[in-house]
């Protein structure tokens, strides 16, 4: 096991690099212009001077080895010498975003608590709520609870939550005044009304957020469940007088979480890409509505740094996955 | 209290020019919080960094120019004392030096005084070697900043300026201090993070906390010139989201107490402003929605030399069809279901200010289709069978372009209804903006290549002098493959007599000369349907009904007047 994830982790390596190595190309070759969004008065001369400050006129395979330096040299050394003092990184170039011209990594800072604390929080209430709504709905399939639960899970399926956080809002924010339709980025919990305050406004994103998530994973649990209840085991299992509660929590759920296993870790990295869209409604702003921003004004090094940090987390949640598979199933061995 | 419930009701009725600082009774912070939506959230403070609107706005709100424009687009000293004329001795006879003197006695926020030397670093700053300022254009033709004492500078320009107001000028040249930026000079502009998410100014508030793209904390400057101002103790200046998030936040939830540019559709605008927690402000500058017709031919066959003067336009050379496609529009039908509110009727490119707005072309302000049909047939563009004009083998058939936006596809939809009533076959095509006003030489969908026959888009000019604006249709400007296809003269209109009226405007001091010059050109464009104009476009922002003070401003920041806001009581 060991062994498999060594390799696996060596394999990562060169992947990782074809991986940066295409959006580098992509996010050259995609049309768009970083000066675009300067009025039409500054004039063409000016707009020229302006990109070379950013480093534009450089050939592409010097623009491309020179963020992989930073990106792989000087943004670790920055946050070695951040957590033990020192000053490694003294002086280096670090990615500077064409927007703020601030480095893009503490920006990633400024904006990951807020992404967690959202985004995080729905997907761990959504997997809560999921699993258990999945598993009483499979064994009590067509009850009225397996009715509901289909209903609700439709409902967050199929209502897109620019739809569903804009009503929220109108109902919530707007006729009832509960909750701030707007999100305080700045807001720091100190004492017992601070974290109320924290609580109301984060109430209504993380609601939606999780609607959506449990939606999915309550239908993969369920439609799991139901595979492996009408297997042979388990009809030995209860033959051989085993009680309910450890046929279906014990045999069953074990067997059935493998695909739900997948469908849980492949979506964490997505938290760090946050929820482009609800970010967007509730002006959370956090990773993904930076993302987006950054995707408008063709701020390419933040594009990049941003795409390239999902694509190590989806192939390290794959992994941890696979991983998974085989201490839920003995069966399931790599080496 | 009876003084300001007065003076509410003045308030709440419109955009009013009155001064409404609560007199003597109010003190610096005694209102509180006041909470603002910019829902494109400003990247930095630092408007020598970014020439987006955004950031020259929010940063208006701690760095300050030595003059401003105000509501109606005078000028108004800030840091200056007055501002310099040819009249009262500040700028020189033959309008190559300006002397501005600065107000004794002003202090950064970090204490330290203001002097000349801070005039003339700005400068230094904004035109150093590799630093990119967004801002130079102000700055050109500057030969040297002379400083005399602490409190007086002399620009010294190297050609005779007409309009010597670009550099240190509204809210695109704000001056910076010396000692916070001296080592962020050139290549070192942008490392700068610090100081450009924190400048350290001389306006109403100082930055606490600043989150790019998110929000950005403020707090009342301790050492602002007016002891009783800013009546707010603190300010957030909050981003992201979408117009209608922003409008929904004043108007309807009262979260916030000013929202920034709600480009809506009117009927939305219109309620959510029912529900009564606030109120809409709009103003006009100079921005025209317009369309440009191309005189020169875009036909791919062309290779190098397409869309050059080299080869004209083989129907739209002809000025009877342009004037027939500008006949044919209604364009109050478009103001109601595009803008509303915040767009009107115009017939001129240069719609403002009033001294330069000409009336010359107020026909076009009634549309004419069968006028324009009968144009058209007089001119021996013959209906066929098909329903589209023919003449000599032509067919009357245009390509007309934008950027995506759902407003201008409306447009584009109507207008091309219209235009086949008349007989002219539109074939519809848009563009994305980044990739529209992107600029890049390579691509063949840029603005400037033009490889359409008609296009659409929005323009305007800072400040209140329209002389580089109408220098943008001058033969030199037209974009082309000698200047990499970079330029502001879209038609590629070409005229001497068009020429020589710009040459005259650059020597011309007089600002009643100079306004006649101006209408001149600008009635030489539209008599000639080079440019078709189409809505006089303004800005239209939302205040909450307890915000006192706000004077919307489409010549200068719409936050200009900031220090003077305060919270009406109930």
């Amino acid at each position: 096991m060991l062994h498999y994830t060594i390799r696996r982790l060596l394999l990562a390596i060169p992947t990782l690099l074809f991986i940066s190595l295409v959006i580098f190309l992509l996010l050259d070759l995609a049309p768009g212009d970083p000066m675009a969004s300067i009025p039409l008065t500054v004039p063409p001369e000016v707009k020229e001077r302006m990109r070379e400050a950013l480093g534009l006129g450089e050939p592409v395979h010097i623009r491309f080895l020179n963020w992989l330096y930073q990106f792989f040299i000087v943004e670790p050394q920055v946050a070695w010498d951040h957590i033990f003092g020192t000053d490694f990184s003294e002086g280096k170039q670090r990615i500077i975003s064409f927007q703020s011209r601030s480095p893009v990594m503490s920006v990633v800072a400024e904006r990951m608590p807020q992404t967690l604390w959202v985004v995080g929080l729905s997907y761990v209430f959504a997997t809560l709520i999921a699993v258990p709504i999945g598993i009483v709905s499979a064994y009590r399939q067509y009850s009225w609870f397996d009715q509901l639960g289909t209903f609700v899970s439709m409902i967050g399926f199929s209502i897109p939550t620019f739809f569903s956080g804009v009503l929220l809002i109108v109902i919530f924010s707007v006729t009832l005044g509960w909750f701030p339709s707007i999100y305080d980025t700045t807001h720091k919990v100190t004492d017992w009304p601070s974290f109320l305050f924290q609580i109301k406004q984060m109430a209504m994103p993380v609601f939606v957020l999780t609607l959506y998530n449990a939606a999915q994973v309550s239908r993969f649990m369920r439609a799991s469940m139901l595979d492996n209840l009408n297997q042979d085991y388990v009809r030995t299992a209860r033959a051989k007088g085993m009680s309910e509660k450890v046929v279906v929590l014990l045999h069953v759920l074990r067997n059935s979480m493998i695909p739900v296993v997948t469908v849980i870790a492949l979506g964490v990295p997505s938290i760090f890409g946050g929820a482009i869209i609800t970010e967007q409604v509730f002006q959370v702003n956090g990773l993904g509505q930076m993302l987006i921003t950054a995707i408008y004004a063709s701020d390419a090094p933040m594009v990049q740094t941003l795409t390239f940090i999902f694509a190590v987390l989806i192939v390290l949640f794959n992994l941890i996955a696979d991983i998974l598979y085989g201490i839920l199933d003995p069966r399931i061995r790599y080496d | 209290m009876k003084i300001k419930t007065a003076l509410k009701g003045t308030v709440l009725g419109a955009v009013t020019g009155l001064a409404m600082a609560p007199a003597a009774f109010a003190e610096r912070g005694a209102d509180g919080h006041v909470n603002i939506i910019y829902w494109q959230a400003p990247s930095t403070m630092n408007p020598y960094l970014s020439g987006g609107t955004k950031e020259l706005e929010v940063g208006s709100l701690v760095l300050e120019p030595l003059a401003r424009y105000d509501a109606e687009g005078n000028m108004v000293p800030f840091l200056a004392e007055t501002v310099p004329t040819v009249e009262n001795g500040g700028v020189s006879e033959d309008l190559m030096n300006v002397t501005w003197k600065l107000k004794p006695g002003l202090l950064w926020s970090d204490g330290k005084p203001l002097t000349s030397e801070d005039v003339r670093f700005t400068w230094e700053y904004c035109t150093s070697e590799g630093g990119g300022c967004s801002q130079s254009e102000k700055y050109n033709d500057v030969a040297d900043v002379e400083i005399v004492d602490d409190l007086t500078v002399i620009v010294h320009f190297s050609v005779p300026k007409p309009f010597p107001y670009g550099p240190f000028v509204g809210n695109q040249a704000p001056i910076i201090q010396k000692a916070q930026f001296a080592d962020c000079t050139g290549e070192a502009m942008a490392s700068c993070t610090d100081q450009n998410f924190a400048p350290i100014g001389t306006g109403p508030f100082v930055v606490d906390e600043f989150k790019t793209n998110d929000v950005v904390s403020m707090s009342a400057n301790p050492n602002y010139r007016d002891p009783n101002k800013p009546a707010f103790a603190t300010a957030t200046v909050k981003g992201g989201g979408d117009a209608a998030a922003a409008g929904r936040s004043v108007l309807e939830t009262g979260e916030f107490d000013y929202a920034w540019n709600l480009q809506l559709s009117p009927e939305v605008l219109a309620d959510m402003e029912s529900k009564g927690k606030g109120k809409l402000v709009s103003a006009f500058g100079t921005l025209v929605e317009r369309i440009m017709v191309n005189y020169t031919d875009p036909d791919p066959a062309l290779g190098d030399e397409r869309a050059t003067a080299a080869h004209p336009h083989p129907i739209l050379s002809d000025k009877a069809v342009r004037q027939a496609l500008s006949m044919a529009i209604d364009r109050e039908l478009l103001v109601e279901i595009g803008y509303g509110a915040a767009g009107k009727v115009t017939c001129n490119v240069l719609p403002a200010p009033a001294i330069y707005a000409s009336t010359a072309n107020d026909a076009c302000m009634v549309q004419d289709i069968e006028g324009a049909k009968a144009l058209l047939e007089a001119d021996g563009w013959i209906m066929g069978s098909d329903g589209i004009r023919e003449k000599d083998g032509k067919k009357l058939s245009l390509l007309f372009q934008s950027s995506t936006n759902a407003v201008r596809q409306d447009f584009q939809a109507i207008i091309k209804q219209w235009w086949n009533e008349i007989g002219v076959e539109v074939e519809l095509r848009n563009i994305d903006s980044s990739v529209f006003f992107g600029g890049d030489a390579g691509s063949p969908d840029t603005f400037q290549k033009f490889f359409a026959d008609v296009e659409m888009y929005a323009n305007n000019f800072d400040g209140t002098d329209p002389e580089a604006y109408m220098a943008n249709w001058e033969c030199k400007q037209a974009p082309r493959p000698e200047t990499q296809w970079q330029g502001n003269n879209m038609p590629r209109y070409c005229t001497e007599e068009y020429d020589a009226l710009v040459a005259e405007m650059a020597k011309t001091g007089d600002l009643t000369k100079r306004a006649e010059l101006a209408k001149a050109m600008n009635d030489m464009l539209m008599q000639d349907y080079a440019v078709i104009p189409l809505v006089y476009r303004g800005r239209v922002s939302a205040a909450s009904n307890t915000l006192g003070g706000v004077e919307i401003n489409a010549w200068d920041s719409e936050l200009w007047n900031a220090a003077d806001w305060y919270r009406i009581k109930e």
